[in-house]
């Protein structure tokens, strides 16, 4: 071998060398000074965590919740979604309270295709927002679910799923009251409701009971029946709309038998327990 | 002055690096789902690129003086890979948020070719220092520009009723292809007319 080809073999070998000790030494330093301090509960607190990163909690995704609820910001019981409580309360060595009462979705609308009247025939995009920005939907009820499965599309644990009638079914059992079918919802008709607590009026109308029977025939007309005979004054009307009261609701079921237009639905406590 | 300024006009519309040179495509159309995380890759291929540049400069003067040349292409793929490692830290640092968003798209500027591209390119026109780095701070804009156009695009069509065999990927490309032609309006803009006054 030539010596100039040799001394071009050791400079090539020794200017990679060079650089790459240059170029290591400043990252090492580099790293050392911008190292990220992490405590190692917030690594066992996310994996506790159900992962979804539904943002039911308020922070941003599981990682954000694990970090509030290592710091304190946030209750070991912050997650509206996981029921193991106990095991977050045992890595940050306190003792778990009682979770709040579990809530589930409710969708406040009973009028599907075959109950509520369709103004005119939607073929647009599959969006309820959409279908809410061209001329307010095709419902005839101002009020009523559009039926495109927004809530649906947005739900991460798959628990709602859109009836042949053209309404959203919440599977009780999935749900986990994240919340984010509440936001989702272009009418606001979801809400959260304690589960344990199946007496619900199924409407949101707000319009007079003569224009409610026009477009629909399970909407709520405010006739104030259910108001009257609730034993515990849990229901009360306003605007044309009854509600109720899931705090003072004891699911007797008088106002479920007693509505004309079949708003109110739920079962009796003591039947699904027999069952 | 009118000359850097050809060179950052000319490297944003004109030599736009992904839709003329054809370079940072994986990039372009991983990351532009979301205008933010759009804005953000963008940003952080705007940093590499302006210190790559200006750092290659003078790792090329230290190659010459060794008459070393032949050996550019893997040490300029040290250099960025140093340079990427190091923004990544500083993201960690600075924006956890950022940090996860672009995920395993920001250790991916190490093989986004733009870089690697842009440095080479500085070398063969015979830029000087500063050419060099607003070359490569200008290129990198380009980028920015449109991975950010194409993103507000994207998040558009993401709503609109496409064709089922069209959707995802195909109607991006397409898209990515008529932006090209766009931009090929700018070429043949006489430069120097526009910025000699």
């Amino acid at each position: 071998m030539e010596a100039g080809s040799l001394q071009i073999v050791i400079n090539s070998i020794a200017i990679l060398a060079f650089l790459g000790v240059v170029f290591g030494s400043g990252l090492a330093v580099a790293s050392r000074k911008l190292k990220v301090e992490s405590d190692p509960r917030i690594d066992e607190v996310e994996a506790l965590l159900p992962g979804a990163n539904c943002g039911g909690c308020g922070y941003p995704g599981c990682r954000g919740l694990a970090e509030a609820i290592v710091s304190g910001a946030a209750p070991v019981t912050a997650c509206p979604v996981t029921k193991d409580y106990s095991s977050i309360a045992e890595v940050m060595g306190v003792e778990a309270t009682s979770a709040a009462e579990r809530m589930i979705a409710k969708v406040r609308c009973a009028g599907g295709k075959k109950e509520a009247q369709q103004r005119f025939i939607y073929l647009g995009v599959e969006d309820c927002s959409a279908a809410q920005n061209l001329g307010g939907g095709a419902k005839a009820c101002a009020y009523g679910c559009l039926g495109l499965g927004n809530c649906a599309k947005v739900c991460p644990f798959e628990a709602i799923t859109m009836s042949d009638n053209g309404l959203p079914i919440v599977d009780e059992e999935k749900c986990t009251g994240c919340g984010l079918c509440v936001k989702a919802c272009p009418r606001h008709l979801i809400t959260l409701w304690p589960v344990d607590k199946s007496v619900t009026v199924l409407c949101m109308n707000q319009d007079k009971g003569v224009e409610v029977r026009k477009v629909c025939k399970v909407g709520c007309i405010g006739c104030r029946i259910c108001e009257k005979q609730c034993p515990t004054q849990a229901i009360t009307v306003e605007n044309n709309l009854a509600r109720i009261d899931p705090q003072l609701c004891t699911e007797c079921g008088i106002c479920v038998t007693k509505c004309p237009m079949k708003t109110i639905k739920g079962e009796k406590k003591q039947e699904r327990e027999v069952v | 002055m009118a000359e850097y300024l050809i060179i950052i006009f000319g490297s944003i519309f004109i030599n736009n690096f992904i839709v003329s040179r054809f370079l940072g495509i994986c990039p372009f159309l991983g990351v532009s789902k979301q205008v933010e995380t759009a804005t953000g890759m963008g940003l952080a291929v705007t940093f590499v690129m302006g210190l790559a540049s200006g750092l290659t400069y003078w790792v090329q003067k230290l190659l010459i003086l060794l008459n070393l040349e032949f050996l550019q292409t893997i040490t300029f793929i040290l250099v960025i890979a140093v340079l990427v490692q190091f923004v990544e830290m500083v993201m960690k640092k600075s924006s956890p948020v950022l940090y996860r968003a672009l995920g395993i798209y920001l250790p991916l500027i190490t093989t986004n070719c733009a870089v690697l591209g842009v440095t080479l390119i500085n070398i063969n026109e015979g830029y000087t220092f500063l050419q060099s780095v607003l070359s490569g701070i200008g290129g990198a804009l380009g980028f920015t520009l449109l991975i950010i156009l194409f993103a507000g695009i994207r998040e558009r069509m993401s709503l609109a009723p496409i064709p089922r065999s069209m959707q995802g990927f195909p109607i991006a490309l397409i898209t990515a292809g008529l932006i090209s032609i766009a931009f090929l309006g700018f070429t043949g803009f006489n430069l120097n007319a526009l910025f000699n006054f």
